[in-house]
């Protein structure tokens, strides 16, 4: 995370009220996250209201107004992932992380999200870790996964 | 360029003439024939979120239920206000904002008169109707945002910024009357309460007419409710 | 490189092109779709990279990463041309003896499909019994292009369209073949492109926007991500010959923000394009200018729509309008905007370069052309899939799919995702085709096909679909707000053995309101599901109920 960047960021973007998504997606990317203090910058440089991010950010589930955890752990609960068994892959990951959708641990490991379909739909069940697809999953492989991430 | 243009449309089996541009709602008031809304404010951009004032349109064959709040109005088109369908519409709307609400004066006036059931689903008594009315007052008619939507679908609820409303809100309290529910006010209070207690900003007490008929609640200073 | 000014530059630059390549050298072409992706056919690709430079056989062999193939189930997929041979599941492994083989003009037995029942081989892929049945109109070039060289795509006969339309007819007569063709919308609406054009054409406003829905919400369907990773200037040339054709300047690529590669691809596509002169001011000399920007979703299913990615593109959250406010009269900051889908606008070159009289000799009587179908669900062979509109869904399900997997037996059908239906098995002789899967009530959407088997809990699966609804609901409407919630709850306790008397009425009343009081097409279609299930699954429904309420309450 860099102060600098996001402020550079902001620089960007400052006096285009049009431009308030792309400012929060690349602050967002840079930061996994979008703290309040940057969010009232964001309003004043690009002159909308505050309430306005604020509705932006917590509509859009991309955004985060949370610290996220160093890897993000996502199970695919699209349609065919869900006939293929995606529910039982969810539950043994709330199980071995701890975690529900949404949540981060508190050291900061994992943030666990389940989400729609990510257009992998042949090789699913799916367990998608800071972007690597684990495909064709089972209950019983999610463990080995897992470990591989400190 | 030549006077507005004219259509002629019929509300209720009644022949109605008004000029283009405007939409069904303000036809058929302008005709004195009634049609409910609850998100609606004269002084707001319409918002077509309640869809109380949903009406049937035919229109070249074609029938289709719409919010006459936004509908434009044009030739030759049939509205019917009220039918078994509106009606159900209207209804179930009434029952659906009642398991948040079940005790605001408008639902209740509403369920007489649609025959609804305020028992009929799932009860999740949050107060607010998220009608949008503090809202887009505070927004367009305000410009002060101290108080916006958050989250989407049914997660979506009021929140007042506290960074703003501290310093705004006790000097205006205007959408406090609006609010069909009373939610806003409370929201304020609590708002208030957990995130700037003691710290708002009031230069003198509030002298504000309420905007609509509806019914205000006293605010009462917090000293004399202890 | 420097701009091509002019046709004739183009047309000289692409013989060139020609004149290179030499279509006899054999190639190897590795998928790297997002299924294949993920089953890291990129190991595969830098395995064939590292063994030709290892026997330094470039100038013997040609080695290309590509976009999707389609045969998802079986990847990583291997095409070698000539012959169009088809390899599946290659791994590093294989490497070494697919290359011998190609170098001496044989075949790997072992990797090529075999029949799963009787075990007859096929090696080409015109005898493969997944692509056999297809019409790959718009899928067939993937294997022969790399996404990041805009060159291979020339070398296909890419941009030919918009030369075409650029020189030899005007903005009208674009148009009017685009009508006469009658493409209607591939997003989900299946909306007529040409009259939406025409209405855009003439709202009375100069300044006007094109833009590409690239979004695809819809649950299990992958064929858009897939063309736009995988030929990206396809749909590209679409775009710009439906700008010349509507009079817009700038144009929106609308896309997900969770794909790396489609992102890359993408920026790449329209980087190259515009330094090649295809984009920007006085596109090859003709006096049409045209900008093209990449936007991206932040995560929600509702801005798919087109009112709400278009507020989406202004900065504004994804509200829909009603659809009587029409986008292509007041769209993207109330200007003329004119939104179509990736597969809608892919298949804008070929009716522009072959003509609408050839685009219609293909399909039904109301629905022309081919369509992209995203196979998958308990399917045998899932993956991206094109077939000729009137092709019975027997023929996607079995004769491509290959059956229900596990030996089990096919229950329903399942198409247009969250807001589309379920058909039960009886109905698989039905065509292909927008208005009659409509009444069926299970219209096709965006395509994606699901096959749902013997075991398939349908109160679940109506369950299922309203609970991802109700996670991507906007929240301005009451009736989709609060209903679906409702209904989402009383399917719930259905399912966990709560069902009781009076349920099924709240359901229906539910249903019909939500039809018919919401805003958007989210609210109105996200009871379809439930209606499809009702119509052709009662029973199902009927007895959960009578269980548990002990014989009474039943309707």
């Amino acid at each position: 995370m860099s102060d600098n960047n996001i402020d550079a960021i902001i620089e960007k973007y400052r006096g285009q009220p049009g431009s308030l998504i792309h400012a929060l997606v690349e602050i967002q990317h840079e930061n996994h996250w979008l703290p309040r203090e940057v969010m009232h910058q964001v309003a004043d440089a690009l002159e909308v209201p505050f309430a306005q991010v604020m509705q932006i950010a917590s509509f859009y589930k991309a955004f985060s107004l949370t610290p996220k955890g160093r890897h993000e752990v996502h199970v695919c609960t699209g349609m065919t992932c869900h006939l293929r068994g995606a529910p039982k892959l969810q539950a043994k990951v709330e199980e071995l992380t701890g975690l529900k959708d949404g949540e981060t641990d508190a050291d900061s490991r994992f943030t666990f999200e389940t989400g729609a379909c990510l257009g992998s739909c042949s090789i699913g069940p799916e367990l998608i870790v800071d972007g690597k697809h684990y495909g064709r999953m089972t209950p019983e492989k999610v463990a080995d996964v897992l470990k591989r991430y400190e | 360029m030549s006077a507005m243009s004219e259509i002629i449309l019929t509300i209720d089996d009644k022949e109605v003439k008004v000029t283009a541009g405007m939409t069904v709602l303000q036809a058929a008031q302008q005709a004195g024939i009634y049609i409910p809304t609850l998100c609606h404010h004269e002084k707001l951009e319409a918002f077509g979120g309640c869809r109380l004032c949903i009406v049937e349109v035919e229109s070249r064959g074609w029938t289709s239920y719409v919010v006459s709040c936004l509908y434009p109005v044009a030739k030759d088109i049939v509205v019917r206000t009220r039918s078994e369908k509106v009606d159900k519409i209207r209804k179930v709307i009434v029952e659906e904002l009642m398991a948040h609400a079940p005790d605001a004066p408008e639902l209740v006036r509403l369920a007489e008169e649609y025959g609804a059931d305020r028992e009929r689903f799932e009860r999740k008594e949050s107060f607010c109707i998220v009608c949008g009315l503090c809202v887009r007052y505070c927004d367009e008619v305000k410009h002060l945002n101290a108080v916006g939507f958050i989250d989407n679908g049914a997660k979506r609820e009021i929140s007042f910024i506290p960074e703003v409303a501290k310093n705004v809100c006790w000097e205006c309290q205007e959408c406090f009357a609006l609010c069909p529910t009373s939610y806003a006010q409370a929201a304020y209070l609590l708002t208030e309460a957990l995130a700037f207690p003691g710290q708002r900003k009031e230069l003198s007490p509030p002298a504000k007419a309420p905007e609509s008929g509806r019914r205000v609640i006293p605010i009462m200073p917090v000293a004399a409710t202890r | 490189m420097t701009k091509l000014q002019s046709v004739a530059e183009l047309e000289k630059f692409r013989a060139e092109i020609l004149f290179r390549r030499d279509p006899a050298k054999p190639c190897i072409a590795v998928c790297a779709g997002a299924a294949c992706d993920g089953m890291d056919s990129a190991a595969v690709a830098a395995a064939f990279l590292a063994e030709v430079a290892r026997q330094t056989l470039g100038d013997k062999l040609e080695v290309r990463t590509t976009g999707c193939h389609g045969y998802c189930e079986k990847g990583p997929n291997v095409v070698v041309t000539p012959g169009e041979i088809c390899y599946f599941e290659v791994q590093p492994t294989d490497v070494a003896e697919v290359i011998a083989a190609t170098l001496k003009g044989e075949v790997v037995d072992r990797l090529v499909y075999k029949d799963p029942n009787t075990g007859a081989k096929a090696v080409h892929m015109n005898e493969v019994p997944f692509y056999k049945h297809q019409m790959r109109l718009l899928m067939g070039d993937n294997p022969k292009i790399d996404p990041m060289l805009i060159d291979d795509y020339l070398a296909v006969g890419g941009y030919a369209a918009l030369v075409k339309a650029l020189t030899e007819m005007t903005p009208q007569q674009v148009l009017d073949e685009v009508k006469k063709a009658n493409l209607r919308g591939r997003g989900g609406g299946g909306f007529p492109a040409g009259s939406k054009w025409e209405t855009t054409r003439n709202a009375p406003e100069k300044t006007k926007y094109v833009i590409v829905n690239g979004h695809e919400g819809e649950s299990a369907a992958f064929m858009d991500r897939a063309m736009l990773t995988g030929n990206p200037h396809k749909v590209l040339e679409g775009l710009i010959i439906g700008a010349y054709a509507i009079g817009a300047q700038r144009g929106f690529m609308y896309t997900r923000h969770d794909m790396p590669l489609l992102e890359k691809h993408v920026r790449n596509a329209l980087a190259q394009a515009k330094e090649y002169g295809l984009l920007g001011e006085n596109i090859l000399g003709s006096g049409f200018d045209f900008e093209c920007e990449l936007h991206f979703d932040v995560g929600i299913f509702v801005s798919g729509e087109s009112s709400a990615l278009m507020r989406s593109i202004e900065g504004n959250p994804p509200e829909p309008r009603p659809k009587y406010i029409r986008t292509s009269v007041s769209g993207i900051w109330d200007k003329p905007s004119n939104l179509n889908n990736v597969e809608t606008w892919a298949n804008v070159p070929q009716i522009i370069s072959k003509g609408a009289e050839w685009f219609t000799s293909i399909g039904t009587e109301k629905s022309k052309g081919t369509k992209l179908i995203s196979l998958s669900g308990n399917v045998v062979n899932s993956g991206i899939v094109e077939v000729p509109m009137g092709t019975p869904l027997r023929t996607l399900a079995f004769d491509i799919g290959g059956g229900v997997r596990d030996g089990k037996t096919l229950k329903a059908i399942h198409f247009g995702g969250a807001m589309g239906g379920s058909i039960p098995t009886d109905l698989i002789d039905a065509p292909l085709d927008f208005d009659g899967m409509s009444k069926l009530g299970a219209p096709i959407g965006a395509g994606g096909l699901l096959l749902m088997d013997e075991d398939t809990d349908m109160i679940e699966v109506a369950r299922y679909l309203l609970d991802f609804l109700v996670n991507e609901s906007c929240g301005k409407c009451a009736p989709c707000r609060e209903g679906m919630p409702q209904m989402l709850h009383i399917l719930t306790n259905m399912t966990q053995g709560k069902g009781k008397a009076g349920d099924l009425e709240r359901l229906e009343d539910l249903a019909e309101v939500t039809g018919l009081g919401s805003l958007c097409a989210l609210g109105k279609t996200s009871a379809d599901p439930l209606k499809s299930m009702f119509r052709y699954f009662k029973p199902e429904y009927e007895a959960r109920i009578v269980n548990i309420a002990g014989g009474s309450g039943t309707k």
